[in-house]
């Protein structure tokens, strides 16, 4: 259910590392916890990212939720088709619902990050 | 956060996590926001029936000789000219005109009114009337006494009526009937917060695990789906219902919040008339207002509004509108500039988003 090769925030955040760029997106239990996702507001390309600072925000029906960086770097590319189907975000958030690309400025920040099963076992504990 | 555990819970509880509803603190309440879905829940509504748990609403019960002395003292709008098995939207205020609460008040017999009132208020709406009482009747807190299930849409009346031999048909807008549903006791009020058509039934809280399998039950072949918070308030919020806590509060008086109707002068003294009076001949400072987003972006309660990039007022419920597929809300503009049609912005973190104001309600049900 959660990718081996990604790494995941407490926040409800993935990055996949592929060379010296990471995709970025919000997780299964992000999107479930949001429902229906109506309304995604990203940064644009070019624009730098830090560590656990927000960069963007994702809205439900409900409830507006913040999108923190799991890691910092410069945007090089931002999912253009969220914004005519938020809803794609419900669907498949690991995979076709990424957000934006970036550029790694700090690859070791990586090592602060939860791996697939502590991401995993971080959901199971109460009150998550 | 407040441990579920701590929460206060509907019978129906087990019921609902059970069922997989996701649950939610409202107003200390452990109550389900939704099932499938607010979007899927608020279509079901609109296009053929679903049915919510909302045994959360208090019940205040006054008997007595007085009893009608009190309510008329308690509330601005008329209660003499009830009738027996009557209906009416009224209010609880403070003395300087703000709202302690909004209410229904149901008249069941001549000497015998039942109140439901607010979650998360109805500890305080007892509080106030009882203290208010100088009459003869007793004041009776009933909150634990009923569950109450909603069961709204275009096809709520034939869901309904396979469970019951009360003649559902008979039963026009804001009246009830004392009868019973499956068996069970039940006060069957057509009233509710959808804008479509809707039973609302009061029914012992014992009974209410059992009563809600026999509605989805019988709402089954009309594609009933049970319904939770979320889609309640996305499909009040169209009707341009006011709710407790967002449009109305202790700071807002009937006429700021476009229920001026509710406000009966003419029947004699009652708690905040006078202030009402005083508000009344300078006209309300500020009104409520319908508003419906231009550019990208939500509005959500508490966020600024601007009129020619001047502070001007705030958004008291935002959402996305599921039956209209836009971006609306109900805010709070001085009283010159919440008429339809004028351009205005919404602060959506930190950034002005292009908005206009609307009539409302935003949406009304073809009869």
């Amino acid at each position: 259910m959660y990718p081996d090769n990604y790494r995941y925030t407490k926040e409800h955040e993935w990055v996949l590392v592929e060379g010296d760029s990471g995709t970025i997106g919000i997780t299964l239990h992000a999107q479930q916890e949001l429902g229906d996702i109506v309304y995604v507001d990203l940064p644009k390309p070019g624009d730098r990212l830090v560590q656990h600072k927000t960069f963007g925000s994702v809205e439900s029906v409900k409830a507006v939720s913040d999108i923190y960086a799991p890691v910092s770097g410069e945007v090089i590319a931002v999912n253009e088709a969220l914004a005519g189907a938020p809803e794609t975000l419900n669907a498949d958030p690991h995979g076709a619902a990424w957000l934006i690309r970036i550029r790694l400025s700090a690859p070791e920040e990586i090592q602060n990050l939860l791996t697939a099963s502590q991401y995993q076992e971080y959901l199971g504990e109460p009150g998550k | 956060m407040i441990s579920p555990a701590l929460l206060k819970q509907t019978p129906l509880n087990a019921v609902h996590r059970r069922m997989g509803a996701r649950m939610v603190d409202f107003g200390g309440w452990d109550m389900p926001v939704q099932y499938s879905g607010v979007i899927e829940e608020h279509h079901a509504v609109r296009r053929c029936v679903g049915v919510f748990d909302v045994s959360h609403m208090g019940e205040i019960e006054i008997g007595g000789r007085e009893a009608l002395r009190l309510i008329d003292h308690v509330t601005p709008n008329s209660i003499a000219d009830m009738q027996c098995g009557q209906a009416r939207y009224s209010a609880l205020l403070y003395p300087h005109g703000g709202f302690v609460d909004d209410i229904l008040v149901y008249k069941v017999a001549e000497d015998r009114y039942f109140l439901c009132v607010n979650a998360s208020n109805q500890e305080k709406d007892y509080a106030h009337i009882r203290d208010a009482n100088r009459f003869e009747c007793e004041v009776e807190f009933a909150g634990d006494r009923y569950a109450q299930l909603a069961i709204s849409g275009p096809l709520t009346q034939p869901t309904l009526q396979k469970l019951t031999a009360t003649d559902l048909n008979a039963i026009r807008y804001y009246r009830f009937v004392d009868g019973e549903v499956a068996g069970a006791p039940a006060r069957i009020a057509r009233t509710g917060y959808t804008g479509e058509d809707v039973f609302e039934i009061f029914i012992p809280p014992g009974e209410a695990p059992r009563l809600w399998d026999a509605v989805l039950d019988a709402g089954a072949e009309f594609g009933i789906k049970p319904c939770g918070l979320g889609a309640r308030n996305t499909l009040r919020l169209e009707a341009g219902m006011a709710l407790y806590g967002h449009e109305i509060h202790a700071s807002i008086d009937p006429f700021e919040a476009g229920l001026g109707r509710m406000v009966r002068f003419d029947k004699g003294d009652f708690i905040g008339r006078d202030a009402l009076l005083a508000r009344r001949s300078t006209g309300p400072r500020r009104r409520l207002g319908g508003l419906e987003m231009r550019g990208r972006g939500i509005a959500r309660d508490g966020y600024e509004m601007r009129i020619d990039g001047s502070p001007a007022g705030w958004v008291t419920s935002g959402s996305p509108s599921p039956t209209l597929n836009k971006n609306i809300g109900l805010c709070y503009l001085p009283a010159g500039c919440a008429e339809p049609g004028r351009a205005v912005s919404v602060i959506v973190r930190g950034q002005p988003v292009e908005a206009a104001t609307v009539p409302t309600p935003f949406y009304k049900r073809a009869r």
